[in-house]
């Protein structure tokens, strides 16, 4: 009897209709999850697919455009300079990585230690990484002018060199430019990254070690690297990422040049789809980064993946 | 052989003066102890032995051989840490083999050793996992089996219990024991937890503020502690200390406060006889106490009043006050009492302890 006054009373003020959706926990997560959607939608998912509806177009700048198929995809297997750029991004993405890598690991292992001044030259380090790079790039663009290189003229003046090095003016010296910008651009992040994955190691395993009788490269290379590896990896993935799609260092230093030989996938992208004007090809050459970069992606996680769990 | 020498060993960080002049003679086979509270300087001393901390001045010698320079690595030691510091990425053969794989030894001689010690600490079916996959009393296990594949001339372990529960504490601690009788190494165990000291150690190094206040066999330590810190450390629950004033009736010494007069036993009369008129400081374990009877002179008897009373089962803690000072008494369980009773306990008369008050020293 009781029991049923009870539920009698709780029927007779039912609550609003929103509010019981809400107690509802899927459409709570819907609700909630609704705002990332929309966010990767019109920044990601809408910008891609138009991106391959482009690509299989004639579009021009103020001309909608017929389907053609692979037409542009076939044009531009055939283009030299986006072969050059191929080779380009793949050279650049790869040099820069290993010595990112390794300069950043190495700066990360000083900074780990303790001395004087440990937090100011861990916030220092980061200064690379903070500054705009189309500023720093600027500076960098100053310091290899043919005619008003600093490096030139410290080189000369130590009597390494007799006469000018015309550093963007020649293709192999223009692209080695660019590497030691984006270098010099991307360690922080490697050693900052790894520094922090270093602080996770417990100073007692080296400890443990030097006990075990290992020496300190011993220490470094069965105890410290194998459980920075998956910081590691982490790390790797977002600078291959990154790096192969980079942009703003060749833009602002050489602009491809010179004759076309410092291209990236992006910069060539940008050159012929709002440069030229081409915009289904520039879509095109875009897509054609996918699915390296989705093999990258998917190896490297499946890789991180193995290590976490073993 | 593994004899370990401590000579006028000093420790400075900076301006803290972490461990000062500790001087140790440390026998071959022998099990010695360095207790103390947090910050006394007793992980420092043993991590100055392994080699992980440099000396600041002093000597140490392993075997005769001033060690003072060698990596940690050249000194023949093995470790345990208190947080095991197992590889996590290796399986617990590679664990216990890593030391031995590094001193190149032959991979039979290594499978061999793991083995055996596998066997000795009773984790032959563990050898595949991961540490992860171990619980915390088989962690411990595999980072003694690191220790033992080693054979080395000292076993220096760091808190090695103090993460595991209360139980698995109690029977590892045996286990450490028997350990020792079977492989007879040196060892050098530090712990802030009294009771593992007592019962591990040959000797017990009790240490406080970087200094030693007393190096001996565990029962000296209890029956004759040579001041007040080390009566207040060891022993559980802790001694019962109050500060009375030396008076001589007669002939008679008395030690009085507001709460009771005892009688000081004739045996002690000689010494405390230069403390008459003065304070000095009384020290009466709890378990040296109990509920008076007629067969107790009345001298050696006082009035107090129970506070709390704790049922342990074995026997009964009772937290009395008597006149201002509040004491436990460990008293027989087939005592009955209440809380807020009156009752008269008894001393011990010769296990009555006296402390300088000033210097703490024992008198």
């Amino acid at each position: 009897m009781a029991v049923q006054a009870i539920t009698t009373t709780l029927g007779e003020a039912p609550q609003p209709r929103r509010q019981r959706l809400l107690e509802d926990e899927r459409w709570l997560a819907f609700f909630l999850i609704v705002p990332t959607m929309v966010l990767l939608g019109m920044f990601i998912a809408y910008p891609f697919v138009r991106g391959i509806l482009l690509s299989v177009t004639n579009s021009r700048v103020g001309v909608p455009g017929d389907f053609v198929g692979l037409a542009n995809f076939h044009k531009i297997w055939n283009d030299s300079i986006f072969r050059t750029s191929v080779y380009n991004t793949f050279l650049y993405t790869g040099v820069t990585t290993v010595f990112k890598l390794s300069l950043g690991l190495w700066l990360a292992m000083l900074l780990n230690r303790n001395f004087k001044g440990k937090a100011f030259t861990r916030a220092f380090i980061l200064l690379p990484f903070i500054i705009p790079t189309v500023l720093s790039t600027f500076a960098w663009k100053w310091m290899f002018d043919p005619t008003f290189s600093v490096l030139n003229w410290l080189l000369f003046h130590v009597g390494a060199i007799t006469g000018r090095i015309n550093w963007m003016g020649d293709p192999d010296l223009a692209m080695i430019s660019i590497i030691i910008v984006n270098i010099w651009r991307g360690v922080p992040f490697f050693a900052i990254s790894l520094l922090a994955g270093l602080q996770t190691i417990s100073p007692e395993l080296n400890e443990a070690a030097a006990i075990d009788g290992a020496k300190p490269w011993q220490r470094f290379w069965h105890v410290t690297w194998p459980l920075l590896l998956p910081v590691t990896m982490v790390v790797v993935l977002f600078s291959v990422i990154q790096t192969f799609a980079d942009f703003q260092i060749v833009y602002v230093m050489t602009g491809g040049g010179p004759a076309n030989a410092t291209h990236l996938f992006a910069t060539y992208a940008y050159q012929i789809g709002i440069g030229t004007g081409l915009l289904s090809e520039g879509a095109a050459i875009s897509l054609a980064m996918f699915p390296v970069l989705l093999l990258v992606v998917v190896f490297q996680l499946l890789y991180i993946r193995r290590v976490e769990t073993r | 052989m593994g004899q370990v020498v401590l000579k006028d060993i000093n420790k400075f960080y900076d301006a803290v003066h972490a461990v000062i002049d500790v001087n140790l003679q440390i026998r071959d086979k022998e099990f010695v102890v360095f207790v103390g509270p947090s910050g006394c300087g007793k992980t420092t001393t043993l991590r100055m032995i392994a080699g992980l901390e440099a000396i600041s001045s002093g000597d140490i010698s392993i075997d005769g051989t001033v060690v003072n320079n060698l990596a940690p690595m050249d000194r023949d030691i093995a470790m345990v840490f208190q947080n095991y510091a197992l590889y996590p990425h290796m399986s617990v053969y590679d664990n216990m083999a890593f030391g031995l794989k590094m001193r190149k030894f032959a991979r039979p001689e290594i499978k061999k050793r793991v083995n055996e010690a596998a066997d000795i600490l009773g984790i032959g079916d563990l050898l595949k996992r991961k540490p992860r996959q171990l619980s915390g009393g088989q962690r411990q296990r595999v980072a003694l089996g690191r220790a033992i594949v080693r054979h080395p001339r000292v076993f220096l372990f760091d808190e090695p219990l103090s993460n595991l529960d209360a139980k698995l504490r109690v029977q590892m601690r045996v286990e450490l024991k028997k350990l020792h009788l079977r492989l007879g190494t040196t060892a050098v165990y530090v712990t802030h937890d009294q009771v593992e000291a007592m019962t591990l150690g040959d000797r017990v190094v009790v240490m406080k503020d970087g200094l030693v206040q007393q190096v001996g066999e565990p029962l000296d330590l209890y029956n004759q502690p040579a001041n007040k810190f080390v009566a207040g450390f060891i022993g559980s629950p802790a001694m019962n200390f109050s500060t009375v004033t030396m008076a001589d009736g007669n002939g008679r010494l008395t030690a009085k406060n507001s709460g009771f007069e005892l009688e000081v036993p004739a045996a002690h009369g000689d010494r405390l006889r230069g403390h008459v008129g003065r304070e000095v400081t009384i020290g009466i374990r709890p378990e040296d106490l109990h509920v008076a009877t007629d067969a107790d002179p009345v001298g050696l008897t006082f009035p107090s009043k129970v506070e709390v009373v704790e049922q342990l089962g074995s026997e009964i803690l009772l937290d009395v006050r008597a006149g201002t000072d509040m004491m436990v008494a460990a008293v027989d369980p087939t005592v009955r009492a209440k809380v807020d009773e009156q009752l008269r306990l008894a001393v011990n008369p010769a296990r009555i302890h006296f402390f300088d008050a000033k210097t703490e020293a024992a008198i």
